[in-house]
Parts: C-alpha cells; sequence; structure tokens
C-alpha cells in the first residue's frame, strides 16, 4: 500500500513543469547556491578556515580524482559499502521472508528482533572495533547490523501485502505452498524489498563513512575525512569528500530507482493513471 | 486467561530461551569481552540507576551522561522539526521553488552526516553546540523533504473545495494542507528519529566530549571496558525503544483519522 501510494505521489508534480524546465530551474538552483557560497566565503564575514569558498571545495573536488591516495580511499569505501549491502540482502531477504510467511516463527521471534533494532548501529562500532580491530570485517559488521532491518521489515510488510485472493487462486488450481510463495508471494514483494534496499543503501553509505572515522587509519573516505581535520586548512579536504560521498550517494539512489522503474514497470503502470 | 496466557508465552519464550542461552553460554566462555546478561543489567543498574529515591533513582552518572544527550537530542530534534516542517510546507506549495531547489536538497540529504562533524567542531569546537548542529543537520533533510513531499500531493479536490468555501490561506494550511501532508511528515520523522540517535553518540565519541552517553562508550573503548560498553549499547537500544514507541503513539494519535495508518516503516 505505502509503496504504492507512494509511486503514485512521485508521478504527479512534474505534470506541471516540463522535463526541461525541471532541469534548467535545477541547474540554476544548483548555480545560485554555489554563487551565494562563493559570495559569503570570499566577502570576509566568515574566516576562510571555517567556511571556505565553493569554489575552493569544488576545486579540491575535482582534484581529489586524480589523486591516487583519495582513489585507494575510494575504492576501499565502495567495496565495504557494496559488500556489506549484499551481506544484509543475502541476510535479510530470506529472513524477512521466513518471518512473513511463518506466523509463528514471527511471533516467537518479534520480542528479539523488537529489542535489538533499536540499538543505534553506531554505539555498536566502539565495541567491535575492539573485538575485530578497524578494517574490513569490523565495517562489514556494523553495515550489515544497520542496513539489514530496513530490508527484513519491507519484506515482512509486502509478504503480509500480497493480494489474498491471488494466492487463494493458485492454491485451488492446485499449486503447493512453495510454488505459490515463488509465483505470487515473492514477486508482488519484489518492490517493497527493492524499496527496503534503496533505504539501506544509504544508511549502509552512513555507517561505512562512520566506522571509517571512528578507526581513524587504514584507508577509506572516512578515514581521508578524519585525518584532514588535524591539518591546517584541511576543511576544504573534508568538505571536498563530503561532496564526492553525496554524489555516490545520489548515484546510488538513482541507479537504484532506476532500477525499480524498469523492473517493476507493471506495478508503475497500473497505480500512476 | 488461557488464551492470554498462550500468547504471552508464544511471545516472549524464545526471548526467554535466547537471553538464557546467552547467559550460559556467557558464564562458559568467561571471555571478558561478552559478559553475560545478568552481568550487563547489574553494570546498568550500578552507573545509572542506583541513586537515591528522591531523584528519581538517578545517579550522578546518570545525571552526567543520560541527561546531557537527551537534553541536544530533544533541542536538535525540536529544531529540526520545526526547520524541516516550514520550510518543506513552503517548498511543497510553490511547483517553481521546488524545481529550483530538489536537487540541491537532495545532494545534502545524500551526504552522510558523519562526514560533516568535522567542520562542526571546526566551526564550534566540541561542546553542545557542534553536537545539535550535527543532530540537526542530519534531521533537517527526511523532514523537509517528506514535508514537501506530502504538501505537494493534496488531493486537486480538496484544494478546490478550499476555493469554494472561500478559506483564507491561513484556514487552507492548517484545516487542509498540513493534515493531508501529515502522514508524509510522520514518515519522515520516524527516518530522522533513527539518523538522530546516531548522530547523538557519533558526536559525542569525538575525542575531548565532556559527557553525554557516547562519551561513557568512548571511555569505556579507552579503558577496555567491555561490560560498561555493552552497558552503554543496552541503554541506547533502551532509550531507542522508547523513542520509537512514543513517536508512534503521537503518531497514531494524530492520524487517527486516516485510513491508511499502520505500524509501517515504510
Amino acid at each position: 500500500m505505502i509503496g504504492r501510494r507512494r509511486r503514485a505521489a512521485d508521478a504527479a508534480p512534474s505534470r506541471r513543469i516540463p522535463r526541461t524546465g525541471l532541469i534548467v530551474r535545477g541547474a540554476t538552483g544548483v548555480a545560485a547556491l554555489v554563487a551565494a557560497s562563493e559570495l559569503l566565503g570570499r566577502a570576509g564575514i566568515v574566516h576562510r578556515d571555517f567556511f571556505p569558498p565553493a569554489s575552493a571545495v569544488l576545486l579540491r573536488a575535482a582534484e581529489l580524482a586524480t589523486d591516487p591516495d583519495f582513489l585507494t580511499d575510494l575504492r576501499i569505501t565502495l567495496t565495504a559499502w557494496f559488500l556489506g549491502l549484499l551481506i544484509a540482502i543475502a541476510v535479510a531477504v530470506p529472513a524477512g521472508v521466513l518471518l512473513g510467511s511463518v506466523p509463528l516463527v514471527n511471533t516467537a521471534v518479534q520480542a528479539i528482533v523488537e529489542f535489538l533494532r533499536p540499538i543505534p548501529s553506531v554505539a555498536l562500532v566502539p565495541l567491535v572495533a575492539l573485538l575485530l580491530g578497524t578494517e574490513l570485517d569490523m565495517k562489514l559488521t556494523v553495515i550489515v547490523y544497520a542496513s539489514a532491518w530496513p530490508i527484513l521489515y519491507n519484506t515482512v510488510y509486502g509478504l503480509r501485502d500480497v493480494d489474498p485472493l491471488a494466492k487463494e487462486t493458485l492454491r485451488t488450481f492446485g499449486f503447493g505452498r512453495l510454488a505459490v510463495m515463488w509465483r505470487v508471494s515473492i514477486p508482488a514483494t519484489a518492490p517493497f524489498i527493492a524499496t527496503g534496499v534503496r533505504m539501506a543503501a544509504a544508511v549502509a553509505l552512513i555507517l561505512t563513512v562512520t566506522a571509517e572515522m571512528f578507526g581513524g587509519f587504514g584507508d577509506g573516505l572516512g578515514v581521508f575525512a578524519a585525518q584532514a581535520q588535524n591539518v591546517p586548512g584541511g576543511i576544504d579536504d573534508t568538505l571536498a569528500v563530503a561532496v564526492w560521498a553525496g554524489l555516490l550517494g545520489l548515484a546510488a539512489n538513482a541507479a537504484l530507482v532506476a532500477g525499480e522503474r524498469r523492473l517493476f514497470r507493471w506495478q508503475y503502470h497500473g497505480h500512476s493513471h | 486467561m488461557m488464551r492470554l496466557l498462550r500468547a504471552l508465552v508464544q511471545r516472549w519464550l524464545v526471548f526467554a530461551l535466547g537471553v538464557a542461552a546467552w547467559e550460559v553460554a556467557a558464564r562458559g566462555a568467561t571471555d571478558p569481552a561478552f559478559p553475560p546478561p545478568s552481568r550487563i543489567v547489574a553494570k546498568m543498574y550500578d552507573l545509572w540507576f542506583s541513586g537515591p529515591v528522591t531523584g528519581l533513582f538517578l545517579t550522578e552518572g546518570a545525571r552526567a551522561d543520560i541527561l546531557p544527550s537527551l537534553t541536544r537530542l530533544a533541542t536538535a530534534l525540536a529544531l529540526g522539526t520545526v526547520l524541516g516542517v516550514v520550510a518543506g510546507l513552503a517548498l511543497g506549495r510553490s511547483a517553481h521553488a521546488h524545481a529550483y531547489l530538489d536537487p540541491v536538497l537532495q545532494f545534502f540529504r545524500a551526504i552522510p552526516p558523519p562526514l560533516l562533524v568535522p567542520v562542526f567542531i571546526v566551526l564550534f569546537t566540541v561542546g553542545a553546540q557542534m553536537q545539535v548542529s550535527s543532530i540537526v543537520f542530519s534531521v533537517i533533510w527526511p523532514i523537509l523533504l517528506n514535508t514537501a513531499d506530502g504538501a505537494r500531493t493534496v488531493e486537486r479536490l480538496q484544494i478546490d473545495t478550499a476555493r469554494v468555501f472561500r478559506m483564507r490561506p491561513a484556514e487552507r494550511l492548517f484545516l487542509i494542507i498540513i493534515p493531508a501532508a501529515m502522514p508524509k511528515i510522520f514518515a519522515g520523522l520516524r527516518l530522522a528519529l533513527s539518523l538522530s540517535l546516531i548522530l547523538m553518540v557519533f558526536s559525542e565519541l569525538q575525542p575531548a566530549t565532556e559527557n553525554g552517553i557516547g562519551f561513557r562508550l568512548y571511555d569505556a573503548y579507552t579503558r577496555f571496558d567491555y561490560q560498561e560498553m555493552w552497558a552503554a549499547i543496552a541503554l541506547l537500544g533502551v532509550l531507542g525503544y522508547l523513542f520509537n514507541a512514543a513517536l508512534m503513539a503521537v503518531e497514531r494519535r494524530v492520524l487517527a483519522w486516516h485510513r491508511g495508518v499502520r505500524g509501517v516503516t515504510a
């Protein structure tokens, strides 16, 4: 329900302004923001070390694209992010299917889930850092812990939302439980799972960076940003990394949305009258 | 009665068994990194809840750890919600403003907020201001963008009805647009709440922090005090659970009229 309603809403507003108009206005907005922060930075109202002009930050961000150290950091962060998300999907989707389709398991485990989920994942960072060091293992542990929940919950809710009539119909044709699951429930749940994965991707990036910043050694965007703050004028570097991370987050989100649109086209057609 | 009992057993049996198994395993292993749950609870009691009756059983430690964290969290959530909802409503009601600002806002939302903590440290030095601004930065985007989304998609019929009844702009805002955007606003608040806890802890994990639950956690980390770390993690879990329950209760009350109300985290 929720997923569908949101899609129907997504489609509505762009109707008033044509697509090219949206792009032009969006670009103007970005340019205006850059110009405003440039002025603020140059006018000397705020100190250069606190608030560098946008051009300096963007220039630095562009420079970083050819900096081998930064590229290593970028690769390390992307690897942890991607692997962590992959493991979270591999763990959370089957768990969600189990919880969503076997009511007894659901009631039995619910208390444990409700107890574990509210723990803010970042609270685990120091403990896991002591146990596993600050390398990939530690990052993966906290990334998976943080990003498994949205996937798990969306899978469970998606399964609960499956049209009972469709299931009944297949059952009357003599299909077994697993066949109904495979042919009706899983395809109907897939868009929900995809939404969960998209939410998880954002959380996973946050936890990757958090874990790296806490460790403070080794490689990764978070390490780069954390080390920059100890250098005079390092704020340019920190902000340049933030620009990169923001663009990566946007790109991942856009890719996932495009994937959803392509995979679940039937759903968009059905509901965006 | 039997039914209730059975439901209770079904719900808590596996949980109780799990805790019992953890207790037995941890006692057997005697690994300092994995203390048994009974010891964690005892530690929590010692650290925070063994105070005098007059102070609601809160200890000196609770006043140094829990209260500063909660004050900063509440301040930041209040600030972020007000700013986000006001800006979101304005943005949602103007298709042009939305077209100009959406890419910029989406970009800000995509930045992992912990990356900006060093920037806030430079701006404000380590302290309450830095911590509050870090949390505000994390919560404002989901609230703002969700509110804008909700305000944008008010049904045509409702707006037309308002026009027919010659509603004044203020009436239209409070009687139609805000209620219509409410479900989306709450969806944003739920996201914001979990982000705010992450940033609350992370901003307190910074060296040179003076108080807060995150500070207690970092302090325990530097002393390899596993029991205290587990206690802090459990405390954060309990607090997270309570905040979430409170938000859900408010949501159910505020959105009682809305037929789509369900405990959905989408």
